[in-house]
């Protein structure tokens, strides 16, 4: 250890300097230099028949000739040789530059010095005093008033432009706990824009909602980024829900919002055997047989459960609004 | 004189008689650069960052960063007719109806992963050797802001196309920011302009991505390149090399060659990528809907660690007063990030007050010389490992026939376990390699030739080694520990009693060292050696 050498003599070993210089074959014998240079000569010209390449497929190659690679399998030759043009014409510039700077180029090793970054005392002495000469010749130190207002000044001019950045996005307001759903609101499919019957559904089967919006109303993907449901239908008899829940659900069909209560994915994994949801993003599971409870992954909540309802037409509809924020946590939201 | 000398002579005359540039440049261009492999691991992220300036900005002729909705009607079938953002459609257009369109935005994609390799491998070599050691500690700072800023640079960048996937990406980062205490959510508004994903973010991330970011790049390189210029490059050691030169090749004409020579290597590299291998094929994933998802959603590998940290956190929240504190989120999302590259850039300034060496340093460290540091590198680089291997737990789960829930809990308990296990190996084998190198100086290499004395003894002949071999070996220093008087020979206390006992603490296990081999220890050895 290196404590136990505290005080005890040390001889280090001497530094024998930098090894002569060893000479390439190319520096002693005129042939092999020849040589050299005639590879790099091959070098520049495979180079300029890639850049050869590069223009014969961007000019002539049909667009749409498809041609088998190993590995790759079908490929398109037009985007294939254009890239191995380019390719070539690129790299072997640079391993004929290469091969000539250690062939030909002189590989004697030189020495340079190294200096100490710190300045002269002297010159440092020298800054400080120009600078206290400057400081004091423009007075900042005594006049009070200048250096106070100015302050002020360059505080505010500073600062008042941070207000210009005000208008970047309105505020948020109530909006990350409201939904398009309302009470009476008709389950439209996504795509499609259908109203769905319970019977569209078979036991086992998915659809993603979306509410039905008013005549004339354009759908928004910020709206679709809270409103997306997913209708799920199994068995009612494999619910575990208590009566409350139990009561949202019709005919073994139950309705959860579709975006994922820890970062806002799509929820959009669903395993029939196991009755599981599961979000791609991050792994979180959720059992639909117990009210979306999360059984495994980063979650911290439920997906909140949609309560539905048949209107007169025998269309589902939302019995009421969701009861709890939709999506990922956010500082103000206000329910476990 | 030839008639070109005589007219480079006109040319030169004339710059030089209105900025006097001969003075400087006859120093320049045989300045030199110490040459070894490592040295080049920075330039390939030189060139890939140029590599991106070039096809950038080709893509940016075309790419049209606005979400405004627009029917598909280009040449990819499978999507005609569909409605998608005028951006997914102008990425779209570059990819099928511009001739070297798709070539462009894969080299474009292939260098940025590149860049960003180049940078942590960069790094890497960096911290192991100690480079980053005074005159060098501001370099290494505007290198961790450099990698900072190359994470969020290609977050943006390749959010930009708006397809399913990178829509879910960005969806993903909106709740990073919407998780925040307190600002969140306005922070959030501010940022998307509203509701996610709203109509106005991708030209946001547009201006941010091809102008803001590139700006804060290029000027931080022109003073990261100015700097090694400036304080010259370290060296190696060995022969000849010491604190006090720099040996290596002048500049003009082989450095020159070589990394004028490399950066084309590189380049035709990227494109040979970009012509072989399919990247982020955006006409697979479809445009980006709030609503819809693909499976094995991945970020690109440098966003890995989030989202590996994501991944296996536990589902924790706070409920209280009517807030909720997402503690899933903030933990693996923000906090451990930044106390990361908190810790990077601040290791230079504790290694200082660990060691108490406030020095020059202008000769790299051999890793095994300096096991602390080696050990806390490893350690970290451990734990970022198995961040990232969990990132891609659904694409290793389907492929080594796992489960999530496996790998999930291997992840949890291996990111806490594995790096102190990691510090402690790592340390236990430098100290083991300084003992062969102490070996290798005294008795020599093992030739393998066994030789049979006259009475019938074996032994194995050593072969001694060459004077440059031994001083490699055996150049550099070993600190002592600190030792740092708690009271003054008066009996007054330090008054940094429990700190300097503490830095006297961490000093001396910082240090820990096999004793290297003087000339006293051959000498002892004496002809008898064998």
């Amino acid at each position: 250890m290196s404590s136990e050498n505290h005080g005890k003599d040390i001889a280090p070993l001497s530094d024998p300097g930098l090894p002569a210089h060893q000479h390439r074959r190319t520096d002693t014998d005129p042939k092999a230099a020849k040589k050299a240079e005639r590879q790099i000569g091959i070098l520049f010209t495979i180079s300029a028949l890639g850049a050869l390449l590069f223009i014969y497929s961007y000019t002539f190659m049909a667009e749409n000739l498809f041609i088998f690679m190993p590995i790759m399998g079908s490929t398109n030759a037009k985007q294939l040789f254009l890239g191995l043009g380019m390719a070539i014409s690129l790299f072997f510039i640079g391993m004929g530059a290469v091969q000539w700077a250690k062939t030909l180029m002189p590989d004697h090793e030189v020495i340079a010095h190294r200096h100490e970054f710190r300045s002269d005392e002297s010159d440092r002495e020298d800054f400080v005093k120009t600078v206290k000469e400057g400081a004091a010749a423009a007075g900042l130190g005594r006049r009070s008033i200048i250096k106070r207002t100015l302050g002020l000044a360059l505080g505010l001019a500073g600062i008042s432009p941070l207000l210009l950045l005000r208008d970047l996005g309105p505020l948020p307001k109530e909006d990350f706990a409201k939904t398009s759903w309302k009470a009476g609101t008709r389950l439209v499919t996504d795509p499609g824009n259908r109203p769905i019957k319970p019977s569209d559904l078979e036991v086992g089967g998915v659809a993603q909602v979306l509410p039905e919006l008013p005549n004339g109303v354009v759908r928004q993907l910020s709206d679709v980024g809270k409103d997306a449901v997913l209708l799920i239908r199994i068995r009612p008899e494999e619910f575990q829900l208590d009566a409350e829940r139990l009561s949202w659900t019709h005919e073994g069909i139950i309705a959860f919002s579709k975006i994922c209560s820890h970062m806002g994915c799509a929820v959009a994994l669903f395993e029939q055997q196991t009755k599981h949801l599961l979000c791609p993003c991050h792994q979180s599971t959720f059992d639909v047989t117990r009210a979306a409870k999360v059984i495994f992954g980063p979650a911290a909540r439920p997906l909140p459960q949609l309560a539905l309802a048949l209107d007169a037409e025998g269309y589902l509809i939302a019995k009421q609004p969701f009861n709890e924020p939709v999506g990922p946590s956010y500082w103000e939201r206000d329910s476990a | 004189m030839t008639a070109t000398e005589r007219a480079a002579g006109t040319v030169a005359n004339y710059v030089d008689e209105r900025t006097g540039a001969a003075k400087w440049l006859k120093k320049t261009v045989t300045k030199v650069f110490p040459d070894h492999w490592s040295f080049m691991l920075g330039e390939v992220a030189l060139y890939s960052f140029i590599i991106l300036l070039l096809s950038g900005t080709f893509l940016t002729f075309w790419f049209d960063p606005s979400l405004k909705e627009v029917e598909y009607e280009g040449k990819y079938g499978p999507l005609s007719g569909l409605k998608m953002s005028a951006a997914y459609a102008s990425a779209l257009h570059i990819s099928f109806d511009i001739r070297g369109g798709l070539l462009m935005r894969q080299i474009h994609h292939w260098a940025a992963l590149l860049f960003m390799v180049a940078i942590v491998v960069h790094l890497l070599r960096v911290f192991f050797t100690g480079a980053f050691r005074k005159p060098r500690e501001f370099n290494w700072l505007i290198g961790i802001g450099l990698l900072t800023l190359g994470i969020v640079e290609g977050l943006l960048g390749y959010s930009l196309p708006d397809d399913l996937l990178s829509g879910t990406g960005m969806r993903i980062t909106e709740t990073m920011i919407q998780s925040i205490p307190v600002a969140g959510s306005y922070l959030a508004y501010f940022i998307f302009g509203g509701p996610f994903p709203g109509e106005i973010f991708i030209s946001r991330i547009y201006t941010m991505h091809i102008l803001l970011l590139p700006g804060i790049f290029l000027a931080l390189i022109t003073v990261h390149l100015m700097l090694v210029w400036y304080q010259k490059h370290t060296q190696y050691p060995g022969p000849g090399r010491t604190e006090k030169n720099v040996v290596g090749y002048p500049l003009m004409p082989v450095y020159m060659a070589k990394a004028g020579g490399f950066f084309f290597i590189v380049f035709g590299f990227t494109a040979f990528l970009g012509a072989v291998a399919s990247i982020n094929p955006i006409w697979l994933y479809g445009p980006y809907t709030p609503g819809q998802i693909s499976a094995g959603s991945q970020p690109d590998w440098y966003m890995g660690f989030i989202d590996g940290l994501v991944r296996m956190a536990p589902p924790l929240e706070t409920h209280a007063f009517g807030h909720t504190i997402p503690w899933n989120i903030l933990i693996p999302g923000l906090i451990i990030p930044g106390i990361m590259f908190t810790g990077m850039a601040l290791y230079p300034f504790i290694e200082s007050w660990m060691t108490g060496d406030k020095r020059e340093h202008h000769l790299l460290d051999r890793p095994r010389n300096m096991p602390n540091r080696t050990a806390v590198g490893v350690m970290s680089l451990t734990f970022v490992i198995i961040t990232v291997l969990n990132g891609g737990n659904d694409i290793i789960a389907t492929h080594f026939g796992l489960t999530i829930n496996q790998i999930m809990w291997a992840s949890r308990i291996g990111v806490i376990i594995m790096p102190p296990l990691a510090f402690v190996i790592t340390k236990r084998i430098c100290l083991s390699l300084q003992r062969a190198d102490r070996e290798l100086v005294l008795h020599g290499k093992e030739t393998g030739r066994l030789v049979m004395l006259p009475h019938g003894e074996f032994i194995e002949i050593h072969e001694e080694l060459t004077p440059e071999k031994k001083w490699t070996l055996t150049q550099h220093e070993q600190l002592a520990p600190l030792a740092i008087a708690t009271e003054d020979k008066s009996g007054v206390r330090n008054p940094k009693g429990i700190r300097a006992k503490l830095q006297e603490r961490v000093s001396k296990a910082s240090q820990e060292q096999i004793e290297k081999p003087t000339s006293n220890d051959i000498l002892e050895l004496g002809d008898g050696h064998h």
